[in-house]
C-alpha cells in the first residue's frame, strides 16, 4: 500500500504540491491526470524519493520513504518507475540493459539474471531484439525496455510517468498495450498519463490533478461522466 | 643530406632516448590519469565550490610552462629540500601533476554530458551512487573522453621533449647531443621526427580503433 499524507514541496518560490492526500490499495490501478505543471510528474519522482519532499509524508508498505533512517536503494527495488523519456542505458544491449539492476543490485547469478530478463523482455515483445543496442529501437521498443528493466527487479509498485508523450503517435499503442497487460496481471500501477481513453479502459480510480490540489478524484465512470469541479470540466473539454 | 657520419652506436643511443620516452610517458600518463580521474570525479561531485583547492592546484599546473615547472621543481627538491633525488623522479612527478590537471578537466567534462536522467534511471532501479558511477556514468563518461585522452596522451609524450632540463636523456636530447657532435642537424631532427612519429602512430591507431569498438549501435 502507498500512503500519501499531506505532502508538500516546492521548487524554489513555486509550490507544485499543495498538501496531497492519497491512498493506494494493493493491486489498484491509478491513473493521474491534469494539465502541466499541476505537479502530477512531482508525485511520481516523490514517491520513490527521487526528490525530497517539504512536509507530510509518504509510507510504501508502511516504510517513510523520506525518512533518514531509510534505505532508499532498498525501497527503491519494490517500486518500479518509468519516465516520459526511456533513458535507455546506451553502452549496453537490451539484454544488458535490463539485467544490470538485477545482477548488481540484487546480486543475482548472471544465469538467473538472463533468465529473468529475456523473460521480462519476451512479455514486453522485445524477445527478437536481445542483442541489439537502444539506438537501434524505436522510442516505443525503447520505452517498452524500460518497461521490462523495471519489471526485472521484482517490483511490487510501478510508477509511470507519462511514458508515451515522448512518442510517435504511431508507437503510442503498442506501449499502452503492454500498460493494458501488467493491468490485468494484478500490478499496483500509478499512471501519470494523457491518454484519456486509456485511464478510462484500465483505472480502478482516476485522480485529476489542478495547480498543485488532487481537485478530484473517483472511479472513471464517475470522473468522466460526471465532473464535479469547473477545472475538471474544462480541463476535459480541452482534451477531447 | 643523405651521407652520414652516424654510426651504430649512435643510432642506439637515438633508440635509448625513444625509450626512455616511451617511460617517462607511460608513468606520467599511468599516474596522471588515476589522479585526474579521481580529481575529476571529485569536481565534479563536490561542485564548482568545494573543488575550489583542488582546480587551484590544477589550474596552476595547466598555466606555468612545463620547461619553468621542471626547472624550479627540481631547483626545489634538490636545492632547497636537499633531497638526492633524480631527474628521471622529478620528471615524472612534474610531467604526472600536468597529465591529471589535463585529465581532470577532461573528466569532469565527460561526465558532465552523461544525461542526467540516464542516471537517475539507474538510481531509481535502486542501485547506489557508486553503483550508478562505475556501471553508467564512467563508462558512458570514457566514451566521450577517449579522444581528448588519446590526444593529452601524445601531447604529454611530445612535451617529454622538455625534460632535458632536469638531465634526463630522452630522445631529444640524444638528439641534440649527436647534433653537437656530427653537426647533421637536418638529418638527425628528420630521424627524430621518424622515431616521434612511429611512437605516436600505433597510440592514435589505437585510440580511434577503441573509438570504432564502443560507438554501440
Amino acid at each position: 500500500m502507498i500512503e500519501i499524507e499531506k505532502v508538500r514541496k516546492s521548487f524554489g518560490p513555486l509550490e507544485v504540491l499543495k498538501g496531497i492526500d492519497l491512498t493506494v490499495a494493493k493491486g489498484e490501478v491509478l491513473t493521474v491526470i491534469g494539465g502541466s505543471g499541476s505537479g502530477k510528474s512531482t508525485l511520481l519522482t516523490c514517491i520513490n524519493g527521487l526528490e525530497p519532499i517539504d512536509s507530510g509524508r509518504i509510507l510504501v508498505d508502511g516504510v517513510e520513504v523520506h525518512a533518514k533512517s531509510t534505505n532508499l536503494n532498498k525501497l527503491r527495488q519494490k517500486i518500479g518507475i518509468v519516465f516520459q523519456q526511456w533513458n535507455a542505458f546506451p553502452h549496453l544491449t537490451v539484454l544488458e540493459n535490463v539485467m544490470l539492476a538485477p545482477r548488481k543490485v540484487l546480486g543475482r547469478s548472471k544465469a538467473e539474471a538472463e533468465a529473468e530478463a529475456e523473460k521480462q523482455l519476451k512479455h514486453v515483445g522485445l524477445g527478437d531484439k536481445l542483442s541489439v543496442y537502444p539506438a537501434r529501437l524505436s522510442g516505443g521498443q525503447q520505452q517498452r525496455m524500460a518497461i521490462a528493466r523495471a519489471l526485472a527487479m521484482g517490483p511490487s509498485y510501478m510508477l509511470f510517468d507519462e511514458v508515451t508523450s515522448a512518442l510517435d503517435p504511431m508507437l503510442v499503442g503498442e506501449v499502452l498495450d503492454t500498460l493494458r497487460l501488467l493491468a490485468s496481471e494484478g500490478m499496483t500501477m500509478i499512471c501519470v498519463t494523457h491518454e484519456m481513453k486509456f485511464a478510462r479502459e484500465v483505472s480502478d480510480r482516476v485522480a485529476f490533478f489542478h495547480q498543485g490540489i488532487m481537485a478530484e478524484i473517483a472511479p472513471p465512470e464517475e470522473l468522466f461522466g460526471a465532473p464535479k469541479t469547473a477545472e475538471l470540466e474544462k480541463f476535459l473539454a480541452a482534451t477531447h | 643530406m643523405f651521407e652520414t657520419a652516424m654510426t651504430a652506436k649512435d643510432f642506439w643511443m637515438l633508440v635509448q632516448g625513444a625509450g626512455m620516452t616511451l617511460l617517462v610517458t607511460a608513468i606520467s600518463v599511468a599516474i596522471g590519469t588515476v589522479v585526474g580521474v579521481i580529481c575529476g570525479i571529485f569536481r565534479f561531485q563536490a561542485g564548482p565550490w568545494w573543488a575550489i583547492p583542488v582546480t587551484f592546484v590544477l589550474d596552476v599546473c595547466r598555466s606555468v610552462p612545463l620547461l619553468i615547472q621542471l626547472s624550479l621543481a627540481f631547483a626545489f627538491v634538490t636545492a632547497v629540500l636537499k633531497l638526492r633525488i633524480s631527474g628521471f623522479s622529478v620528471a615524472c612527478g612534474v610531467l604526472s601533476l600536468y597529465t591529471a590537471a589535463y585529465c581532470s578537466e577532461i573528466v569532469r567534462g565527460a561526465l558532465e554530458s552523461v544525461p542526467p536522467n540516464t542516471r537517475r534511471a539507474g538510481r531509481s532501479l535502486g542501485m547506489t551512487w557508486l553503483q550508478d558511477m562505475r556501471y553508467i556514468a564512467l563508462p558512458l563518461a570514457s566514451r566521450v573522453a577517449l579522444p581528448s585522452w588519446i590526444g593529452l596522451s601524445l601531447g604529454v609524450m611530445k612535451d617529454s621533449a622538455l625534460i632535458y632540463v632536469v638531465n634526463v636523456s630522452e630522445l631529444m636530447k640524444s638528439t641534440k647531443d649527436l647534433i653537437t657532435r656530427l653537426q647533421e642537424p637536418l638529418f638527425l631532427l628528420l630521424l627524430c621526427g621518424v622515431f616521434y612519429f612511429v611512437i605516436s602512430f600505433p597510440v592514435a591507431r589505437f585510440g580511434s580503433y577503441l573509438e570504432k569498438r564502443w560507438s554501440n549501435d
